[in-house]
């Protein structure tokens, strides 16, 4: 018997067809896991090009801001302080939606504006139009980083997903299709094994069955040479009365 | 504030005085009812603690979806930040003022150089 690995079945016609079905069953699941896995992928290169591109250009984005911002600080004085201690409500938020990609959901951002600025009258006296600038700047780098975070969440998730749906192909490809042939090859040899006992048992009866005959002719030729008429059959209605069978 | 936390979210910022007032400027900065800001300055008396406090904070509280962060601010606590492996919130590291933007720092960008270089891209 087979030391290797298989699965605890006893060997019937009925387990081959079940066995049959499961490696069918397997097989599929294999190859839509691998075609998932592709899909993602793909998705994945994309995204980690994506990401690569923002960030390279969100270096741009934020010199420009840091630029704006001293303009701004050249030319109004020193307001960090009143920025810092005059916070309320937050103007820019984000909210979520889901993206579905080969049925993984992955989280996008989106930002948006509601609600008032509550920094409406800083530089009101001198520098208004550099902070007008700053405030824009700043809600574009804003803007590219809320892209960037639902980039970098995408690929954090298609990362996990990925690493899980590869761990499902592999254990598929290598354990559990190996396992269910193997038990299949079992079964079979096993089968096999059964017919051939049988067949050697209908010979052996065979055999046994001829010899018997032979026995019989035997003794049949003897008693023929000896002059006993052995061919003829006793005629039923020739024969005497029959004796009763039931009323004697 | 039950709101706020359904619908939209915010975006936290720990960074230099600069950064933060900047995108303050942009309008991202709230502070709840129990006054707790979603920002946190760092000048040179704050301590690793300190920012480290804050940046487990922002992590635990449900309405912040994505962290800004400074690259040197980063720096100092990337051990929180390397296991920090959760989506949501996004953890981003963003060049401050004195220190130009350095891709092979970057948490993300470390765990994709197995695949690509950033080089490629430039």
């Amino acid at each position: 018997m087979s030391g290797k690995d298989r699965l605890n079945i006893f060997p019937s016609r009925m387990a081959l067809a079940i066995m049959k079905q499961r490696l069918k069953g397997a097989q599929k699941g294999h190859s839509l896991l691998k075609k998932k896995a592709d899909a993602l992928t793909m998705r994945f290169r994309q995204i980690l090009k994506k990401i690569i591109e923002t960030k390279m250009k969100m270096g741009d984005v934020m010199k420009e801001s840091v630029f704006s911002l001293a303009e701004a600080k050249f030319t109004t004085g020193d307001f960090n302080h009143m920025v810092l201690q005059n916070v309320n409500k937050a103007q820019l938020k984000v909210r979520s939606k889901k993206d579905n990609v080969a049925g993984v959901q992955l989280p996008i951002f989106e930002h948006f504006t509601d609600g008032v600025d509550s920094y409406e009258l800083t530089g009101l006296s001198r520098g208004g139009q550099q902070i007008d600038r700053l405030k824009k700047n700043y809600a574009k780098a804003v803007e590219l980083l809320v892209q960037l975070a639902s980039l970098q969440t995408s690929f954090v998730t298609l990362d996990e997903v990925i690493k899980i749906t590869n761990r499902r192909v592999n254990a598929i490809e290598h354990v559990i299709i190996p396992r269910i042939e193997n038990t299949l090859s079992y079964i079979t040899t096993e089968l096999d094994e059964r017919e051939r006992e049988e067949f050697f048992r209908l010979k052996k009866i065979q055999e046994k069955k001829k010899k018997v005959r032979k026995e019989a002719e035997k003794v049949k030729e003897e008693l023929r040479l000896q002059g006993v008429e052995v061919d003829k059959v006793d005629n039923i209605l020739e024969g005497d009365r029959d004796e009763d069978l039931l009323f004697n | 504030m039950a709101h706020t936390a359904q619908k939209g979210k915010l975006i936290a910022v720990i960074g230099d005085e600069d950064t933060c007032t900047g995108f303050l400027l942009g309008g991202i900065g709230e502070i709840n009812k129990k006054r707790e800001a979603n920002f946190l300055v760092v000048n040179k008396n704050t301590s690793v603690m300190e920012i480290e406090e804050h940046f487990r904070e922002f992590i635990k509280r449900p309405d912040i979806a994505i962290i800004l962060i400074n690259q040197n601010v980063a720096e100092m606590i990337r051990h929180v930040i390397d296991n920090h492996t959760d989506p949501i919130p996004a953890v981003l590291e963003i060049p401050s003022k004195e220190c130009p933007y350095d891709a092979s720092k970057d948490s993300i960008l470390r765990r994709a150089k197995g695949m690509f270089s950033a080089e490629d891209f430039r």
